[in-house]
């Protein structure tokens, strides 16, 4: 029997759970799954985790689930772009968590590769770490930080085939492939799908065995585009 | 010449050849247009870039090419594209030769403090941390003073840090200072700028050399 990856939005989104915790891809814009997010916004699933590097903007990305009240709460490493994001979390209304960039990265990385934490000494000395476990090694110490992982990834890549192989593209890659690797059902969107064998082995960036659900993307609105406010002007 | 131009091409004959370099946000962006010519140098982008080019021209953007600070980048012959774990094991395994950083303080034994005013600006650390305490080298841009003319460079920080005794030199729109084992030294002068402007404005003890100091 042969089992197919490829999903409608609506199929592939259907079971997300009120109270999920759900690790998005993307650093800003690159990489960020607006379809499956428009989706999840559609579909109602509220009190939510999420995980992302950023806030996106106003009006893009996660940013429309958390300015429609369902995100309770947001592990990030910064939300300079979202002013928004930033308001609700000094009115109590969305609890912020931040994490340096590279140090949130390897604790999704190490839920995703069946390990228990990291050992870092990224702040070790700074008041943000008064509270942090610590360790010995080799006459270094270290903070411990736990794993992460999630219940849901949603991730864009660039290209997959129907085995859920995928390839990325430029600065779209980011926490993709990490966030991938750490949640127990993982959702991807892309533009392209092509046959099994429609991609060389030798350039697959991560391999469809961390990969549960396809969602083609139908349409590419101005989110996906240049953003005008961030390019040069003529 | 604005100020921030003068920092940031004074900033660029720090670079030597076949340096990766990191450009934080702010008058660090600013070095792109100084790069030393014909000398192969590379800028690593902590969204995923070794060997970023200059910000893409009107019309020539990539959608999904960007920079840390979202702006459209290009990338340069030899560049390559990576994820978030790639990019990090980069600076905190020590491949980032020279990391240009801005500043809210700075404190004499090199302390900095750049990511938080705590209930004021809370943008997050993103990757600020890391290229403090792993970059081999850090050099701050930033103006002499803050918006309310108050001293950036202090005995000690009093905001929260981003890492201890990291900074190593210290550019501002008046002055070059060296951060020595033995305290702050003063280097050079921005034009017009005279040595007791930058002692009123300096809230830590600066040694200065005798005799003319070189100006930028």
């Amino acid at each position: 029997m042969k089992i197919s990856k490829i999903f409608s939005a609506v199929e592939a989104c259907r079971s997300i759970q009120d109270g999920a915790r759900i690790m998005v891809g993307g650093f800003g814009q690159p990489g960020t799954p607006n379809t499956l997010i428009r989706q999840v916004l559609e579909q109602g699933a509220a009190h939510l985790t999420l995980v992302k590097n950023d806030a996106n903007e106003p009006g893009l990305g996660i940013s429309t689930l958390i300015e429609a009240g369902r995100v309770t709460r947001l592990i990030a490493s910064h939300v300079g772009l979202n002013p928004l994001a930033v308001a609700l979390s000094h009115q109590g209304r969305l609890q912020i968590d931040i994490y340096p960039q590279g140090i949130l990265a390897e604790k999704i990385r190490a839920g995703g590769a069946g390990l228990g934490g990291i050992l870092t000494d990224i702040g070790l000395h700074l008041d943000t770490s008064i509270d942090a476990q610590t360790v010995e090694v080799d006459g270094s110490r270290y903070k411990i930080e736990p794993a992460l992982r999630a219940d849901v990834a949603l991730i864009r890549a660039q290209r997959a085939d129907e085995m859920g192989n995928l390839q990325f593209t430029g600065t779209a890659y980011n926490f993709c492939p990490a966030m991938a690797m750490a949640a127990d059902l993982v959702i991807v969107e892309t533009g392209e799908i092509v046959p099994a064998g429609g991609i060389d082995p030798n350039h697959i960036h991560l391999p469809g065995a961390f990969v549960d659900r396809l969602v083609r993307i139908e349409e590419f609105g101005p989110e996906y585009g240049v953003l005008k406010h961030h390019a040069l002007q003529k | 010449m604005p100020y921030r131009n003068r920092i940031a091409r004074r900033a660029a004959q720090e670079i030597e050849a076949g340096q990766n370099i990191n450009l934080g946000i702010g008058i660090p962006t600013l070095l792109m247009d100084y790069l030393p010519e014909g000398q192969q140098v590379f800028v690593h982008s902590e969204n995923g870039i070794w060997g970023m080019g200059p910000r893409a021209a009107a019309g020539r953007e990539d959608a999904d090419l960007i920079d840390a600070g979202a702006s459209y980048a290009t990338i340069v012959p030899g560049a390559a594209f990576f994820d978030s774990l790639t990019s990090f094991a980069m600076i905190r395994g020590g491949r980032i030769d020279l990391a240009f950083l801005g500043a809210l303080q700075v404190a004499e034994n090199g302390d900095l403090a750049n990511w938080i005013i705590p209930g004021k600006m809370t943008p997050g650390i993103g990757g600020g941390m890391e290229l403090a305490q792993k970059s081999r080298r850090v050099i701050v841009l930033t103006t002499h003073v803050n918006k309310t003319g108050e001293a950036k460079i202090l005995k000690t920080c009093s905001l929260p840090l981003t890492a201890r005794a990291c900074v190593s030199l210290i550019i501002t729109d008046l002055a070059v200072i060296e951060v020595t084992g033995a305290g702050l030294k003063l280097k050079e002068l921005a034009e017009g700028v005279g040595v007791e402007e930058v002692v009123a404005k300096t809230a830590a003890s600066l040694q200065i050399p005798e005799g003319e100091l070189p100006r930028f």
